[in-house]
């Protein structure tokens, strides 16, 4: 059952310009097996993206960089595939859904055209004109859109009704593998608890694992198996989504997290902050890159990089680990 | 100054009475702002909350007279700024600030820190020399927590937190008596968001400021306000206090939309979220009846036909629905 889907290891990605390296990403490894969702949860620069778009292959040509680490999806390398077997898996097998749909339409297609685009181009078994607009009609419908407006151009659609059609546009071909980059943030509430709702509905029935990048505790804890927590290019943290929630010892950092957002059930009268901001991303702290923010840190954080610390599946990068009962060091990559 | 204190505790700061913006478009009238009647006392803070494209904005723009009102009344202290003349509205400009969402672009990209904050004190003479501004302006830097280093410094060298201190900052250079907060920390990271809600609440405790706060994160809102008001289409549907209207939504709206935020919690995550279909119409010429209507699971035939008016059916807390009126819908 648990089949190995997706597989990184010891990645890096860097941005290099002629007069700086941003260290994007920093070593991190996560795998993923057929129909699980992980969530990749952290604030604006921690590497989430970047890391959705190593994946696809999709880094700027000139400027991104991967110095070490291997993708591995299905038992192949991507970074070992011919451009022509990349196009194969891309959309086909892995598909992405970005964070503002206006800008992943093509806005003088219709949106029948532009879902049916990934099917004629991935028609492996010479599906005939008429097979494809019914393919396109039934993800229409799945997606709760009616087929009669397959006609109609993105502008003539409201936002959440755009973001559907990206969704509809990403799973037409059945995808083994869903990206979705913050799918719901520029969404309303209620326009976003429809979303949600539908991919979790959709992953259920086609069996699709699924990467959920996000900022929001609350979707991943509605959405996602396993959560990785990511700060200044690393993964800090990672277990299942009860380790995350409910662990009995968890990174500062992600305690700071939940912190920070204000209760609904209960009034508090302060929030408590994280103090200070993320760190630089090219000239990165010598020891853990959360040290100069930790309200425990020590000198021993601020010089040397933590291990990561482990304890059955729950990972934590933490010195505060050392010695802790059922955790044992691992080596750092 | 006794007669001012006493004025002050008697009358709201901020009240509107039947306030209307209408803007014309291609085939008809956008009713942005319909009919909306609030409160505000001195020292408190009024929530605004609602989804995109339900006049939230529209709403705090017309009680600065940013935009122009189509009708009803806007009352500071209980005197109706819609009335006044421009000198008139020039002395009140100052007691009244905004704070926008996306500070980048609403400050000037090719002024240092320190001019930014010091901009309306030397345009409104409120300093006795350009010296004293700026000396005024390190002393509202330290306030909001800018170090002075930054002072003269470009805002796109700074992230998303410090341009919105320095925002807050210019707001406060006037000493205001109301800011209007428009999503103030809605283009934040969580971590930099709670950093600027406490500073809000500090600065609001230390100098006696009066808030509106606009916002569609429902969390954010019950954190900061004393009492909230829910918009549909234009329309105010429910008013309670914080406390109020989250332990007990009473209109189909706001159960819908509380319903709806994902909670950072992993024992309800095979609850259902309850979701309501369809997305929000057109505010363009609206036809009669309630605007929530065809959304609403429980709408009778009288939704569709008789708009219901914002009625006061607990202490404290107003609705505007058809279900609570004991007539049936």
């Amino acid at each position: 059952m648990t089949q190995e889907l997706l597989k990184i290891t010891d990645l890096s990605v860097e941005y290099r310009t002629d007069k700086e390296t941003v260290h994007a990403v920093n070593h991190i490894n996560f795998s993923l097996n057929k129909g699980e969702t992980i969530g990749l949860v952290g604030e604006t620069g921690a590497g989430k993206t970047t890391t959705a778009l190593s994946i696809m292959r999709l880094l700027p040509e000139k400027t991104g960089f991967i110095p070490n680490g291997s993708i591995v999806f299905e038992g192949r390398s991507i970074y070992d595939l011919e451009e022509k077997e990349l196009h194969n898996i891309r959309g086909k097998h892995v598909a992405m859904i970005f964070q503002d749909p206006m800008t992943s339409l093509n806005p003088i297609m219709t949106v029948g055209e532009q879902i049916a685009e990934a099917l004629e181009l991935h028609n492996t078994d010479h599906k005939s004109h008429e097979q494809i607009q019914a393919r396109v009609d039934e993800v229409l419908s799945m997606v709760g859109i009616s087929p009669s407006r397959k006609n109609a151009f993105p502008h003539q659609f409201s936002g959440g009704m755009k973001q559907r059609v990206v969704i509809a546009m990403a799973l037409v071909c059945e995808p083994d593998l869903l990206i979705a980059d913050e799918p719901t943030t520029a969404l309303d509430v209620t326009i976003q608890a429809q979303v949600i709702n539908m991919i979790r509905e959709l992953r259920d029935r086609l069996g699709t694992a699924m990467i959920m990048i996000t900022h929001d505790l609350g979707i991943v804890a509605q959405t996602c198996d396993n959560v990785a927590v990511m700060y200044a290019g690393r993964i800090i943290e990672a277990g299942t989504a009860a380790d995350i929630y409910k662990g009995e010892f968890r990174h500062p950092y992600t305690v700071g997290l939940f912190s920070s957002i204000p209760n609904l059930r209960e009034k508090t009268a302060r929030l408590t902050p994280i103090p200070g901001l993320m760190p630089d991303p090219t000239k990165l702290p010598a020891g853990c890159s959360f040290a100069p923010r930790c309200p425990h840190a020590t000198e021993l954080c601020r010089t040397t990089p933590p291990a990561a610390y482990k304890n059955n599946t729950h990972v934590i990068e933490c010195h505060l680990l050392e010695g802790k009962d059922g955790w044992t060091k691992e080596a750092r990559v | 100054m006794m007669t001012n204190m006493e004025n002050v505790s008697n009358v709201p700061l901020i009240e509107t009475r039947g306030l209307k913006k209408f803007f014309k478009v291609r085939g008809g009238l956008l009713h942005a702002v319909d009919n909306v009647s609030i409160t505000i006392p001195a020292r408190k803070t009024l929530g605004v909350v609602g989804e995109s494209g339900c006049g939230k904005s529209t709403l705090g723009r017309a009680v600065l007279r940013l935009i122009e009102p189509t009708a009803g009344e806007v009352l500071f202290e209980g005197r109706d700024i819609t009335k006044f003349n421009r000198s008139q509205m020039r002395e009140m400009r100052r007691k009244m600030q905004i704070i926008f969402q996306d500070p980048y672009s609403s400050i000037n990209p090719r002024m240092s820190v320190a001019e930014i904050i010091a901009e309306y004190m030397l345009i409104n003479h409120t300093c006795a020399s350009k010296a004293a501004a700026f000396q005024r302006t390190a002393e509202l830097m330290d306030v909001v927590g800018l170090a002075r280093r930054y002072a003269n410094v470009y805002p796109h060298e700074l992230d998303g937190g410090r341009r919105q201190r320095i925002g807050i900052a210019r707001a406060l250079s006037l000493r205001p008596q109301f800011i209007v907060c428009d999503e103030p920390v809605s283009a934040l990271d969580v971590s930099i968001q709670a950093q600027i809600l406490n500073l809000l609440m500090d600065i609001q405790d230390n100098m006696g400021l009066t808030y509106m706060f606009i916002t569609h994160d429902l969390s954010v809102v019950k954190h900061i306000s004393d009492e909230i008001i829910v918009m549909y289409l234009g329309q105010c549907v429910e008013r309670a206090t914080s406390d109020a209207l989250f332990e007990k939504p009473l209109h189909p709206y706001t159960q819908a939309l509380l319903a709806a935020i994902p909670e950072p919690d992993i024992s309800m995550r095979n609850k259902p979220i309850q979701i309501i279909r369809g997305e929000v119409t057109s505010p363009v010429d609206p036809p009669p009846g309630c605007r929530f209507a065809s959304r609403c699971e429980k709408a009778g035939e009288r939704c569709h036909r008789e708009t219901p008016d914002l009625a006061e059916r607990e202490s404290g807390h107003w609705i505007a629905c058809h279900l609570y009126d004991g007539k049936g819908v």
